[in-house]
Parts: C-alpha cells; structure tokens; sequence
C-alpha cells in the first residue's frame, strides 16, 4: 500500500473527515468493518488529544497523518507540534474503579490502548509523534 | 454542521432525549447543553435513545459522565435504550453496563423508571 497523507488544522470540525480518511484506507487494507469502526475510533482519540492538550483548541495549528500498509500491519502516524504530552506514562485506570468515581477524561487513551495491537509516542525537538499499529489478523 | 442532532420529547413527566448522527468531540458540547437544560428545569428521569447515533468516542461517553452522579442524587437515572452494536462496543470496552441501565428499547427504559418507583410489598 502506498503512504497515504492527511494535514488538518487543529479543529474538532475536522474530526470526521479524518475518520473517513482512516476508515477508507483501514477497508482498502483488509479489515472488517468492526475493525475499521475501532481504527477509525483509536485515530479519532489521538487527534482528539492533540486538538485539545497538544494545541489547546488553537485552530491556527496542523495535525499531519500518514498511514502505511507494511506486510500485515497498519500504521497510522500522527504528528503535530503543540505541547508535549506523553501519555505512555499513565497507568491504564481499572474501569470499575475509574467509573464509580464517576471520573471524567483520560477515557480516550484507554481506547486507544485497547482499541490498537500498539500505540507508540515519541517525542523530537519541535514534534511530537504517535504511531498507532493494527495488525491484520487473517 | 448537521452531523449530529438530538430531539426532545416528554412522556409521563420522562425526559427523552433522540440522538442522530455523530457524537465526537465536536458534537458532545450539543448533548451536554441538552443535559443542562434538563438539570436546570430539575428534570431526572432520562432516557437516551441511542437508535439513529452512528457513531461515539470518548468526547461523548464523557458527557453521560459528567451528569450521571447529579441526576442520581436527585433520584432520577439516565438510561440509554436502542443502541446500535457498535455504539454498544464502545460503552462495553468502558465498562459502562457495569455503572448504567442499557436496555435494548425505550419502552423498556420508561418502564423500569415507573418499576423504580413502585411501592414494593
């Protein structure tokens, strides 16, 4: 598969429009629709993050996605260059736990994290990255 | 943006509110409106009809969130009704049937607020 490109500017609004672009290269892949459903979710949670912590709902600032077919696995890329938040460093919340405290946030990384095979945050002078990783099961 | 709509409807002093479309984050600050109107005008008896919501992610799971405890303390509930089983999926990954009434139609909803408040023997 060829590396597909997606630059928005750091807007909810452009939320749907990044799904459709996941969605439609998730499908060209190989994936189930359930699949497609849960990449399209994971990628929306990560954008999600961005816009709000990374960028602070700056709309002036970009989000860059590429996706890449490599054998069995789909990796989608996302960068930006907003404050850094590195959120390998919070531990997964016990669910029962978390929701009878009636907890708001921070319910988006734990998607990601069950939603994908991996999610991987670096973090270089200038840029932050998040590559998200489904394998093809089949 | 027409993505995502939700309409009102009042039966037997229940508040149903019907979601359409796509609930992220730039449709959930619409139902958290929605549920502010409701808790200004003391009004906890909720049933969410989920049937024609396409999509959540965490942005609208979030807002059930947000309201769930004062609704409660106010002997009232939010129960969600007609999930699609994808919508369904995500609430389950959070554990949300553990802390929520999902019940597979409104009927049901509206009834189990009305068996709530029966006088048991």
């Amino acid at each position: 598969m060829q590396p597909q490109h997606l630059t928005i500017e750091s807007r909810t609004e452009r939320l749907i429009e990044v799904r459709d672009f996941v969605s439609t290269a998730a499908r060209q892949f190989g994936f189930t629709d359930e699949e497609v459903s849960k990449i399209a979710l994971a990628i929306d949670e990560a954008c999600t993050n961005i816009i709000k912590h990374a960028y602070a709902h700056d709309p002036t600032q970009r989000i860059a996605i590429t996706i890449r077919g490599n054998d069995r696995a789909f990796e989608v890329l996302i960068s930006d260059q907003g404050r850094q938040f590195n959120p390998s460093s919070i531990p997964s919340p016990d669910m029962k736990e978390y929701l009878s405290h009636f907890r708001r946030g921070g319910l988006g990384v734990y998607l990601m994290r069950s939603l994908m095979d991996k999610v991987e945050y670096s973090i270089h002078p200038g840029k932050n990255e998040v590559r998200l990783t489904k394998n093809l099961s089949r | 943006m027409s993505e995502f709509k939700i309409a009102r409807r009042e039966t037997d002093n229940i508040h149903v509110l019907e979601l359409k479309g796509y609930l992220d984050a730039h449709t959930a600050p619409k139902l958290e409106e929605a549920f502010q109107t409701l808790l200004k005008d003391e009004r906890y008896r909720i049933v969410v009809n989920c049937k024609d919501l396409s999509y959540i992610s965490s942005a609208g799971l979030g807002v059930f969130m947000a309201f769930i405890e004062d609704v409660r303390k106010n002997q009232g509930d939010i129960k969600l009704s007609n999930l699609s089983a994808k919508v369904y999926n995500v609430f389950d990954l959070l554990g949300f049937p553990l802390l929520y009434d999902i019940v597979p139609d409104e009927a049901e909803a509206v009834r189990r607020f009305f068996d709530a408040t029966r006088p048991s023997r």
